[in-house]
């Protein structure tokens, strides 16, 4: 074996060359870039990059905005609430699916139809729906019910919550139709054999199933996750960050430093927090997953 | 079908650049609501009669999205021929990156110096005492709009300044109207503070500290009024479900709301509503306390472009700006006052007379785009908008946030 590998350099050849591209577009976009951003982000750039190096004052800034830490708290409440919820409601939809039910290609067309629109148009709607002057709080007292009250996007407490209905609706569809693929690439066989066996459904589900979709399990989480940081359209189709400040999220305020408040160091700043934020969560994860035990 | 429109006005545009003829100069800028439209065209007809051919090149949306797309247009080499900003600190970093072009050769030429009235307005156009652009209207922040109608129903008189304004604003709860329309959008809430300083604390006040970054006066019993000023005011606003402004200026229009401290630009929506200044609404400069303006407003910017005949087409675009002509025509249009003392606006209406006087008296203050930049404009735009919708943060709170903001600025 040890006398093949300096050949292995030159098998699939052709493949190689191929991924040339792509691997000089990461290196130099992704890595560079990142790298570039890091730097900067110690300078005093305002509208345009200065290599004038300031140390941690744009860091300090940052975590002395309370703007900042209010974005941080929303993008946690904002995470954990989606990523728990959208994958138990994405299963549950999923394993209910699952059972060989009347119509299945219908209902499965309409809970993912949301996910074909963008956020934006997601935003918009959301924001009709829970305005209080024509939405769902208009028709529930026309109704009757007077007192009833039901403006989430208008109460600093809970706007997040108002978001995370809009997210949930759009992108859950998504979650259950990816773990309806793992549903259906279980074996037969494990169902017959624990019916035989006369174990409860649910137990074949959170025991046997759910183990074993765990790659399905890992992309899903990949998905969420990155959908989670990035999350900016949405809250500005559908708050613009409003109440006052009340939903901000990082994304936005980067975006707002970096180009309409012309300070191009508190941006960098603020976006190379998210890039450690993230590296916290994924390094370890990888080291887990891939550092222990060499497989494959 | 207009966006599409300026697309492809903007795709040939790119393309004429390179090759076809060099006349032709491409205008980029973010007017596209209907009365701003029109005016823009007034500046289009008069600069094609000099036998060149103005490209419209506008950007939907507002200067916080058109703004980013102009200077990384600059910036990565692609300029367009001439480009609309708020004159002031905006293109500082540009001017000083050499990008832009220095036009005082003109504005020698045509004696902008003698012609524009206030002279503040060049002061923001002026880096190292040369000239970078060619201020084209004057627009003021200091206006409070009133509806005669909902003091009527609420059973009190027009207020004739802030206090009264305040006092009035049970009754016009007690009517079931909104004593104060604000949008939900931090400019709004940032601009409306703003105007409170310069009416109830004085103008030096705030150029001091605007300008000087004077933290000693952002902490004393000046700013302290204010602060305390602008907590009767979240409660005024309290209630006000809205984002844009034009929305907020439509309650003071159909007399839901008694009134809304708005820019100059809130005329034109009185104007399209067919509401008749002095009958329907009333419009109080400085609130009725401190009679002045300040002269935010917008100018053009000319980027350096290695083509002679397009370095042509600026200079005679840039004095076309200011002709005595095209003024009257672009400002009526607009809404907004000439940057030119000596032209006549015998079409004007009954508040635009009053900011005419104010301007004629000299009773003008620089606008805070010219003396913030907009990192600390932001931070400002921060801060107010979490004051104005948070009734727990105390005018004490917010005011020691606003120092440290005030002491960081550069």
């Amino acid at each position: 074996m040890a006398t093949d590998r300096p050949l292995s350099l030159f098998r699939n050849m052709a493949a190689k060359i191929a991924a040339i591209p792509m691997i000089l577009t990461a290196m130099v976009v992704f890595v560079g870039g990142t790298f570039w951003t890091i730097t900067y982000s110690f300078t005093n750039s305002k509208l345009l990059p200065r290599a004038n190096f300031v140390g941690f004052d744009q860091y300090e800034r940052l975590w002395n905005s309370s703007r900042w830490l209010v974005s941080i708290e929303n993008l946690m409440i904002y995470g954990i609430c989606s990523l728990i919820l959208s994958f138990v409601i994405g299963f549950l939809l999923a394993a209910l699916l699952d059972q060989k039910i009347r119509y299945e290609d219908a209902f499965r067309t309409i809970l993912l139809y949301p996910f074909a629109l963008s956020f934006i148009v997601t935003g918009l709607v959301w924001q009709w729906i829970l305005n209080p002057d024509f939405g769902i709080q208009f028709i529930v007292r026309s109704m009757g019910w007077e007192s009833f009250a039901f403006d989430p996007l208008y109460n600093p407490k809970i706007v997040i919550f108002g978001v995370l209905i809009a997210g949930l609706w759009q992108g859950t569809g998504l979650i259950m139709v990816l773990m309806l693929a793992g549903l259906r690439g279980i074996d037969q066989e494990i169902w017959k054999a624990s019916r035989v066996d006369g174990i409860p459904a649910w137990k074949t589900y959170v025991f046997i199933v759910i183990p074993m979709m765990r790659p399905v399990f890992i992309t899903t989480l990949v998905i969420v996750a990155s959908g989670i940081v990035r999350l900016y359209d949405l809250i500005v189709a559908q708050t613009g960050g409003g109440p006052g400040l009340a939903s901000e999220v990082p994304a936005k305020y980067v975006y707002d430093y970096m180009f309409q408040g012309q300070n191009l160091g508190q941006g960098f700043a603020a976006s190379t927090m998210m890039l450690l934020a993230v590296a916290v969560v994924i390094i370890p994860w990888a080291m887990l997953e891939f550092g222990g035990k060499k497989r494959g | 079908m207009k966006a599409l429109r300026n697309a492809i006005l903007a795709s040939t545009a790119l393309c004429a650049g390179t090759a076809v003829s060099a006349t032709e100069l491409e205008v980029t800028h973010w007017w596209t609501s209907g009365g701003e439209a029109a005016a823009v065209a007034e500046l289009a007809k008069a600069f094609d009669a000099t036998g060149n051919t103005w490209v419209d090149g506008a950007i939907a949306g507002s200067g916080g999205t058109a703004r980013p797309i102009i200077v990384s247009r600059i910036i990565g080499g692609d300029p367009m021929g001439a480009f609309q900003f708020n004159h002031g600190r905006q293109a500082e970093e540009l001017i000083e990156a050499g990008l832009l072009r220095d036009m005082t050769d003109v504005a020698e030429a045509e004696g902008w110096k003698d012609i524009v009235n206030p002279p503040s307005l060049l002061d923001g156009c002026t880096v190292d005492g040369r000239i970078y652009c060619a201020p084209v209207n004057i627009h003021s922040w200091q206006w409070l709009w009133l509806s005669n109608k909902a003091f009527e129903d609420a059973g009190v008189a027009v207020p004739t300044n802030w206090d009264e304004y305040v006092a009035a604003s049970d009754a016009l709860r007690e009517a079931g109207k909104l004593p104060l329309a604000l949008g939900g959008q931090p400019w709004q809430a940032a601009g409306l503070f703003n105007v409170l300083t310069v009416a109830l604390a004085g103008p030096d006040v705030l150029v001091k500290i605007y300008g000087d970054g004077d933290t000693e006066m952002a902490a004393g019993p000046e700013m302290e009024r204010v602060f305390q000023a602008a907590a009767d005011a979240r409660d005024m606003s309290q209630g006000s479900n809205i984002q844009d402004w034009n929305q907020a200026t439509n309650m003071v229009i159909t007399d839901t709301a008694g009134g809304q401290v708005m820019g100059d630009w809130a005329q034109g929506e009185f104007a399209v509503a067919g509401e008749v200044a002095g009958e329907d609404y009333s419009c109080l400069p400085g609130l009725g306390v401190n009679a002045l303006i300040d002269t935010a407003g917008d100018a053009f910017y000319f980027p350096v472009v290695d083509d002679p005949d397009i370095t042509a087409a600026q200079d005679v675009l840039a004095a076309t700006l200011l002709s005595p002509e095209t003024q009257v025509a672009f400002n009526l249009k607009k809404g907004s006052l000439p940057v030119r003392g000596d032209v006549d606006l015998t079409a004007a209406n009954d508040c635009m007379n009053k900011g005419l006087e104010i301007l004629k008296a000299g009773n003008t203050l620089p606008s805070t785009t010219q003396l913030n930049t907009e990192d600390t404009n932001n931070q400002l735009n921060d801060l107010f908008v979490e004051f104005f919708n948070d009734p727990s943060m105390t005018p004490e709170d917010a005011q020691a946030r606003y120092v440290d903001i005030v002491k960081s600025k550069d």
